[in-house]
């Protein structure tokens, strides 16, 4: 399933897992969450038609295979950063599905406090340090996450997931260089989905095939199938392993492919219905629900009750966004600053500077 | 108390909150082997170690970004960018990133890093070496922005931004390094977001920062040999937070104020200075509040022309004297 020699990673619709039981068992679970992200992600796209959502709102459907297969690979210890398109891993990370709802809809129970909305979910507990909504600003910060282990000699890895069109930026050549030159115990994960915003991978990336840019650095990489949660996790744990055994960074690159546009509100005009329904004919979740009755791991059956009790944990995230409360607004000037500091204006807009007349 | 240069204040400070505190390290180019391009960081890779004094790439943003990610797993990196100038490279990285992070995600990890950087025009460098860009920095909420002028406020102020848990840049200027004066003894940390009246007067506040400062206290000193004009200086230190109260109550004394800054005129720091002074002290203002700032080029290399866009001790003294005539009170001041 991985490529290391440049060939195009060839997608299959229906895959046949082996049937080992505790095979059968990590499938169930991958299946369940896998699950989650997809309906999570549909009843936001409705709350956002809803305008319950405001601001940007990007979502993991189609992804969910990837998602999960690295989630899978990273342990507590680990840290996570993402970019903006991130519900899916905060999800699977271990936030709080209500918590996450709820700062999608900007209220003070959300896990960002409302202070940071669907492209800034952050978690200290679950060690997942933001999703970044600037392309590739999380690259640089993760990189020095993972000299801070180092520093200190720890043994945790750094995952680093961005979106293919971040491989042409500036701090993407500054970070890989950086992470190999001072041996940096990071996963660089591409989530190449083929398409930055419109702007297909072969319209604006040189070398289409990502995971090759590694070789400038000497870091080793790998391509894989995106939409074969295993593949991406046996992956992914190479990967980690070689970071954490090894101290030293890795490059992957995960196929797969979008089904909606490139926010909720984007129409993907520009896509062909032939090209949507290529993507649509490697849903992931759909894939994995085939092979799973196929092999006879669940029937039809059990798979509609897991997909009933996601949607009964969907329906509860639902419910406890709606009912937590909006920030206070005599919060507004609580997080400016870590460390009180003098003369620090704290006016709202109408406020005079000075009082009057004083 | 020591009389030391400024540089002197900031490498020593440097090198005492290194053995204080394990978490601190520096980062930047040529920080170490060359010992830094203003010797700042002289010596301190033979005694700490490549681990603690970081020798960098030629790049500005993911370097800088690196320091915020180190410093959201609570490490205390202070990072030397080499000139302002260059620290535009890594402008999404500090304004984006290091200013954010504390707020975006509802105070879940603060990011207690130092940049360094040296500003300051002039010395024929031409358009990009000759910039006070000081103005992005102090613009952004969850920055703090400290620029000491002296020595003493040199160590002072690195000592609190060191130990403060928010991003802090930190604005050096070329023309202080070699400025001397005397240096307190011992761990004397300031207050960042506290400006220094630095003179006392009574006819006119003159307000500045960094270099500036100096030549406000150098012409305060000849206002008063030569006419008998008696000019308070407020050194602002702090440009974010800005200490409205202590220039407003400066203003108050004198009813007039002349603001410095080495920056571009239009939308500058003594822009908001002039402003805020406005909006604390209208009924106390005796003229309008004038400005001394660069000329708004990009500047020149040639002598000629790099010395007509730079603001002088002679423009000050210029401003002084058409701010006092516009009320009368030139003579009074003279008294």
């Amino acid at each position: 399933m991985t490529t290391k020699g440049g060939s195009n990673v060839a997608t299959t619709s229906r895959r046949r897992p082996a049937r080992s039981a505790k095979n059968s068992e990590e499938l169930l679970g991958y299946y369940r969450q896998m699950l989650l992200v997809r309906r999570f992600e549909e009843r936001t796209a409705q709350a956002y038609t809803e305008a319950k959502i405001g601001g940007y709102c990007h979502l993991n459907l189609g992804e969910e295979a990837t998602v999960v297969g690295l989630m899978a690979a990273i342990e507590e210890r680990d840290y996570l950063f993402t970019n903006y398109r991130d519900h899916g891993y905060a999800l699977i990370r271990g936030m709080d599905p209500g918590r996450v709802m709820a700062e999608l809809y900007g209220r003070q129970d959300g896990v960002s406090k409302g202070w940071g909305g669907s492209m800034h979910l952050f978690d200290t507990d679950v060690r997942q340090l933001g999703g970044y909504g600037i392309v590739g600003g999380q690259l640089p910060l993760a990189a020095g996450a993972a000299l801070a282990v180092s520093y200190r000699d720890g043994d945790e890895v750094v995952m680093c997931q961005m979106g293919d069109g971040t491989t042409n930026i500036g701090a993407f050549h500054e970070t890989l260089n950086m992470a190999t030159l001072w041996d940096l115990p990071i996963v660089f994960v591409v989530v190449n989905n083929h398409l930055g915003m419109g702007t297909t991978v072969e319209m604006s990336s040189a070398e289409p095939e990502l995971y090759k840019r590694a070789s400038a650095y000497r870091m080793e990489s790998a391509r894989v199938d995106g939409n074969d949660v295993i593949a991406v996790r046996d992956a992914a744990k190479v990967a980690v392993e070689r970071a954490r055994k090894e101290q030293k960074p890795y490059l992957l690159e995960t196929v797969s492919g979008r089904l909606k546009g490139h926010s909720v509100v984007d129409p993907a005009a520009y896509r062909s219905k032939d090209e949507v329904e290529a993507v649509r004919a490697q849903d992931p979740v759909a894939a994995l629900h085939d092979a799973l009755v196929d092999g006879k791991v669940a029937d039809a059956d059990q798979l509609a009750e897991v997909d009933a009790e996601v949607h009964r944990i969907v329906k509860a995230a639902v419910e406890f966004a709606e009912k937590s409360p909006a920030p206070e607004v005599s919060s507004l000037f609580d997080y400016t600053y870590a460390s009180p500091v003098p003369n620090d204006s704290r006016r709202l807009p109408a406020d005079p500077l000075f009082p009057v007349g004083a | 108390m020591a009389v030391m240069s400024y540089r002197q204040a900031l490498h020593d400070t440097l090198r005492a909150e290194m053995l204080r505190d394990p978490d601190v390290f520096l980062m930047g180019e040529e920080i170490g082997r060359f010992e830094g391009s203003y010797k700042i960081t002289a010596g301190l890779l033979d005694e700490f170690g490549p681990k603690r004094v970081r020798d960098t790439p030629i790049a500005e943003e993911g370097f800088t970004g690196a320091a915020v990610g180190a410093a959201m797993l609570g490490l205390r990196p202070v990072v030397e960018i080499m000139t302002i100038n260059f620290s535009l490279l890594a402008l999404d990285q500090i304004v984006n990133h290091a200013a954010k992070i504390y707020g975006m995600f509802g105070g879940q990890k603060s990011v207690p890093m130092v940049i360094r950087t040296p500003g300051g025009g002039g010395q024929q460098l031409a358009a990009t070496h000759s910039q006070n860009v000081e103005l992005f920095y102090a613009f952004t909420p969850g920055l703090k922005v400290v620029a000491p002028s002296s020595p003493a406020d040199a160590k002072a102020l690195l000592l609190a931004s060191i130990r403060d848990n928010d991003p802090v840049l930190f604005l050096e200027n070329l023309a202080l390094y070699n400025t001397k004066g005397e240096v307190p003894d011992g761990d004397v940390a300031g207050e960042i977001g506290r400006a220094a009246v630095t003179r006392e007067g009574t006819d006119i506040t003159l307000v500045a920062y960094s270099r500036m400062a100096h030549v406000a206290l150098q012409v305060a000193e000849k206002l008063a040999a030569d006419e008998g004009i008696s000019a308070e200086v407020v050194d602002l230190r702090s440009l974010r937070p800005l200490d409205r109260p202590t220039i407003i109550e400066s203003v108050k004394k004198t009813s007039c104020a002349v603001v410095l800054e080495d920056d571009w005129l239009t939308y500058g720091i003594g822009a908001e200075v002039a402003a805020s002074i406005s909006d604390g002290a209208f009924d106390y203002l005796d003229a309008p509040v004038r400005r001394v700032a660069m000329a708004e080029v990009p500047l020149p290399y040639a002598k000629s022309l790099e010395l007509a866009a730079l603001p002088s001790a002679n423009d000050v003294v210029t401003a002084v004297h058409q701010t006092l005539d516009a009320v009368g009170r030139r003579s009074v001041g003279a008294h």
